[in-house]
């Protein structure tokens, strides 16, 4: 039997080798999504992400327990960084949930960033749509919340918590880094700890300050993940915002918005991989490097031509 | 007048007349001029085990404007940088004790009674991992592990056994476990009380400290918070019912053993002696009624100056703390007398006799050092449990030190050389640095829980490994003059059949026993881990007695304390 | 090539964590993604793991005596779950004999005390070349 075919009859093996060609962008892959294509669009894409140490794996942990406890399906995407001096990464997300690694209800995967802008939010994507084609009721996406990517990542789901904990100090400084914007819910985990209290009345005050495009209450979710604690708050408020979104807007606006943005990243993705491979092999682009080191030129006047000159050959 | 207490004041540091003086500017000034200055030969670095760098020549400058009283002083006088003791090793030479176990316990206790036959001054228990993990051996956890690092005891039945025709009111006994400690403690105050001894009597050691498991070995059951109130109790017990026995050993050797410099073995493991002070001290306890029964535990790796400074920099910072900031009045809450171990990790598997020599001069670190016992490991550590023979050797190793080289003659006969009081100092400074780090993180468990220990130590290990690949550090038979060996030392093999005889015994037990007690006494200890107030200690000797078993009673336990889950490694 | 990538995990009730840890840290070094499950892992966990991982290798260190328990435990499953093509290998206190018999149960090479990351670097590189490919 085929990998397709064994993933088509439910065999994690096989959804395990098939993200893995997809990941790794092998000969064929768009294939593959294209066919499973058809069998996704069903699963709730919730974001979870938040500074280092705010109890992210744990939290993931803990709704996996309470979703598959209830039936559910659930599919999880654990990010950690690529180191860039060398490539390779350390995932260590399964070990805060390995009481899930039995879980038959439950697929748990760790995906490095492996360096690539933009190329990870679409890597992201993908498994995701991948998981749902599988049969997931709902994908888990971890992510550190620190760069850019993540905040795309996080753009891509349904809904996004983001996760402070008391030490992560103030909230405005949170404010700058962009996390607070790509929020529907704030999660403020180890709220047992000391300065639980004032972070949420400092978060309380600043959300005042944050510009809405619909009615949705900002809810603030008080969680202890270590001891279980307030993860059904957690899990009502990701309801709560899900039955929101769907009657704050029609079913079919939604899909829409939802296609859009996929393709949107698609044909990003695509562009910024045969732009790269192109450039890499121009001698027009060495030129125009020695160029600007020369001092005959400078990078935006060069730019403009390069743009000029690629766009036939990125039609091609 | 004035030049006598000048002299006195600056102690070690050479007072030189003027003409001396110029003398001495001269000499040096020469040696600066000729010398070569590389920091390294053949690409092997001058850098102790733990990566500091070592001058090519230490002077009186480099022990200039110190207080010889102060610093250095007297042995079995504050602060005891020379040792704890006054006539130290001319009085009594340390205790001689190989810590084994291994298979059950009617085998551990013929090991017993022949290591005892050959000289050895005292007992040290090794559990195996179900045991030390709080897993009776039928548990499915147990399977493949029963007795195979040490020995497997899973109610007082087994420890009837290992001390079978042992004296507990003449044999000291140190038992190396931490998690489930406190039960084991239980057992042995049964078993003592069986044989007719009061805990009274005994004598010996529990390691009984988690912090460092929470650190290095990670052999933990409960969440720091509940395992430091059972540590409190065996302080505040062993305070009031046991007043030999030492209730905790704080363990620099498995901090060391999983990687750290011996800087860090420093200061991590005095951190966790000041954690533990500071809780039973919130208990209520006077800081003069335990602190002389602390004792502390050491590695001894392979630098030998390093490590002779590390001991000595470590009681010096060991007396202050007590003395000043935790305000000890009773002179034997200040002294830190220790355990040491030579380093399991700085054996190889290759050219394993080459380990009896390793073993040699850690040994003489030791005993250099000051140290009140000492466990010398088995040349063929590396590869399995000690055979009879090489735990022989070992024993054998420490003897020699002790009796043939002469180091035990004189007390201290390093102090005074400028090296090795240089490196003292430097190995209290960069301790004091480290503690300054802690008490910026929040103190050790907010350390703990941020990984700050554990991601330090293997950052160390790593490095370490690095340096050995690198060529930057020599072991000889694994980057210099390897050898195509094939190793032809007899092992020690312990075969499955223990685990299936362990698992019919507490069939057995578990039939025979008298169940009703068995319930009565367990519910009471579940009822007093629920209650803050009370001290377990009084019911775990209880349900030790009904021959409640360690799995039974940690159970319970697990189920009012909850577990403890590893924090992210990076 | 695809990127390699390696479960590392410690079976059983043994706590010392050094070895793995620095073998992590080296096969990161290497450019590979490793994927550490942590301590105390069952077998079922382990191999449950590296399927969902997609991992082409599983690396356990054992250093309890344990080993002839945890290698045969783990290869079996990765048998009876299709997923034998996970090559497994490992590293701790394992004698000559007992690694022998291992390799006939398919675990590959057993790194023993003294074995340097690079040698397991190179292992796991060249073992990568020739692991089999499947259709889709």
């Amino acid at each position: 039997m085929g990998l397709l075919e064994r993933f088509e009859n439910g065999d994690q093996v096989a959804l395990a080798r098939i993200i893995s060609r997809v990941e790794n962008r092998r000969t064929g892959y768009q294939d593959i999504l294209a066919r499973l294509y058809a069998h996704a669009g069903r699963a709730q894409r919730i974001g979870l992400t938040g500074p280092p140490g705010a109890g992210k794996s744990s939290l993931v942990f803990r709704l996996g327990e309470l979703l598959s406890a209830s039936g559910k399906k659930v599919g999880i995407i654990a990010v950690d960084p690529t180191s860039p001096f060398t490539g390779g990464a350390l995932l260590g997300d399964r070990i805060r949930m390995q009481d899930l690694s039995l879980d038959p209800n439950i697929f748990i995967r760790s995906m490095a960033t492996r360096g690539s802008t933009g190329g990870l939010a679409e890597a992201t994507r993908d498994t995701t749509m991948v998981m749902d084609a599988f049969g997931f009721d709902l994908v888990l996406i971890e992510t550190v919340g620190v760069g850019q990517v993540e905040l795309d990542i996080a753009r891509a789901c349904d809904s996004v918590v983001v996760v402070f904990v008391p030490e992560s100090g103030d909230a405005v400084q949170a404010m700058k880094a962009g996390l607070m914007e790509i929020a529907d819910i704030y999660c403020l985990n180890k709220a047992d700890r000391d300065g639980a209290e004032r972070l949420v009345l400092e978060l309380q005050s600043v959300l005042g300050l944050r510009q809405r495009t619909n009615n949705w209450e900002y809810p603030i979710i008080q969680t202890q993940a270590i001891n279980n604690i307030g993860i059904d708050d957690l899990w009502q408020a990701i309801k709560n915002h899900r039955e929101f979104c769907q009657s704050d807007t029609s079913p079919e606006d939604r899909q829409k918005e939802r296609i859009a943005n996929d393709l949107l990243t698609i044909v990003r993705g695509k562009v910024d991989r045969r732009l790269r491979s192109v450039l890499r092999d121009s001698e027009t682009f060495e030129k125009v490097v020695a160029d600007i080191l020369a001092g005959s030129t400078n990078p935006y006047s060069a730019a403009e031509r390069l743009v000029a000159e690629l766009s036939t050959a990125l039609t091609s | 007048m004035a030049d006598l207490m000048d002299s006195a004041k600056k102690g070690i540091e050479q007072v030189l007349s003027k003409s001396d003086r110029k003398k001495y500017e001269e000499a040096r000034a020469k040696f600066e001029e000729q010398r070569n200055g590389a920091d390294e030969l053949d690409g092997r670095k001058f850098i102790t085990v733990s990566g500091l760098p070592i001058k090519d020549l230490y002077t009186p400058d480099d022990v200039a404007g110190k207080d010889f009283v102060e610093e250095v002083g007297f042995p079995g006088q504050y602060p005891y940088t020379r040792g704890v003791h006054t006539d130290m090793y001319r009085k009594r030479l340390w205790t001689q004790r190989l810590f084994s176990g291994m298979g059950n316990a009617r085998q551990t206790n013929k090991r017993y009674h022949f290591l005892l036959s050959q000289g050895q001054m005292g007992l040290s228990v090794a559990f195996d991992l179900p045991t030390l993990m709080g897993y009776d051996s039928d548990h499915a956890f147990a399977k493949g592990e029963v007795g195979k690092c040490g020995v497997a005891v899973d109610s007082l039945k087994d420890m009837e056994i290992v001390f079978d025709g042992i004296d507990l009111g003449k044999i000291s006994t140190s038992m190396t476990i931490n998690a489930p400690a406190a039960i084991i403690l239980a057992m042995y105050i049964a078993v003592g009380e069986k044989k007719g001894v009061p805990s009274e009597q005994l004598t010996g050691t529990l390691q009984n400290d988690i912090l460092k498991e929470f650190i290095a070995q990670k052999e933990w059951v409960f969440p720091p918070l509940p395992h430091m109130r059972l540590i409190v109790d065996t302080i505040e017990y062993g305070t009031y019912h046991m007043p030999r026995w030492n209730t905790i050993s704080i363990s620099g050797y498995h901090i060391r053993e999983a990687g750290a410099t011996a800087v860090q073995e420093l200061a991590y493991t005095l951190a966790n002696g000041f954690a533990y002070i500071e809780a039973a001290m919130a208990r209520g306890l006077d800081v003069d009624q335990f602190a002389p029964r602390l004792s502390l535990f050491f590695n001894s790796h392979l630098d030998f100056f390093e490590e002779i400074a590390k001991y000595r920099a470590a009681r010096r910072i060991w007396a202050r703390r007590l003395k000043e900031k935790y305000k000890a009045k009773n002179p034997r809450s200040w002294l830190m007398r220790f355990h040491t171990q030579t380093a399991g990790v700085s054996l190889t598997a290759q050219q394993p006799e080459n380990n009896i020599v390793r073993v040699g001069w850690q040994a003489m670190a030791a005993a250099l050092g000051g140290t009140q016992s000492l466990h010398t490991n088995s040349m063929d550590e590396t590869l399995a449990l000690p055979s009879e023979k090489a735990a022989l050797i070992a024993l054998r190793t420490q003897q020699l030190v002790a009796l043939e080289s002469g180091v035990t003659n004189t007390i201290d006969p390093l102090a005074g050389s400028y090296f090795v009081e240089s490196l003292t100092d430097q190995m209290e400074e960069e301790t004091e640095k480290i503690f300054n780090e802690i008490e910026q993180l929040g103190g050790v468990l907010a350390g703990i829980d941020k990984g700050y220990f554990q991601r330090e130590i293997a950052k160390s290990a790593y490095a370490y490994q690095k340096q050995v690949e690198k060529g930057e550090r020599i072991v000889v038979g694994v980057n210099k003059y390897v050898m195509d060996d094939k190793v032809d030392i007899p092992l020690l093999e312990i075969d499955d059949s223990v685990e299936t005889e362990q698992c019919e015994a507490l069939r057995q037990l578990r039939q025979a026993r008298d169940n009703a007690k068995v319930d009565s006494t367990l519910a009471e200890l579940k009822a007093a881990c629920k209650d803050e107030s009370k001290n377990l200690m009084p019911y775990l000797v209880e349900c030790s007695k009904a021959y409640v078993t360690l799995g039974e009673m940690v159970d319970v336990m697990r189920e009012v304390f909850g577990e403890y889950q590893e924090p992210p490694m990076f | 090539m695809d990127k390699i990538r390696v479960l590392l995990a410690k079976p059983g009730l043994d706590g010392h964590d050094r070895g793995i840890k620095v073998i992590a840290a080296a096969l990161r070094d290497a450019g590979m993604e490793v994927i550490y499950t942590g301590l105390r892992q069952t077998p079922d966990k382990i191999v449950s793991a590296a399927i969902q991982e997609d991992a082409q290798f599983i690396g356990m260190s054992i250093l309890s005596g344990a080993h002839m328990t945890l290698f045969p435990a783990v290869a079996k499953l990765l048998k009876e779950k299709g997923a034998e093509n996970i090559h497994l290998f490992g590293g701790g206190i394992v004698p000559d004999q007992d690694a022998a018999k291992l390799e006939e149960i398919g675990v590959g090479r057993i790194f023993t005390p003294g074995a340097t990351t690079e040698e397991i670097v190179t292992y796991i590189r060249d073992t990568a070349r020739d692991l089999p490919e499947e259709t889709l």
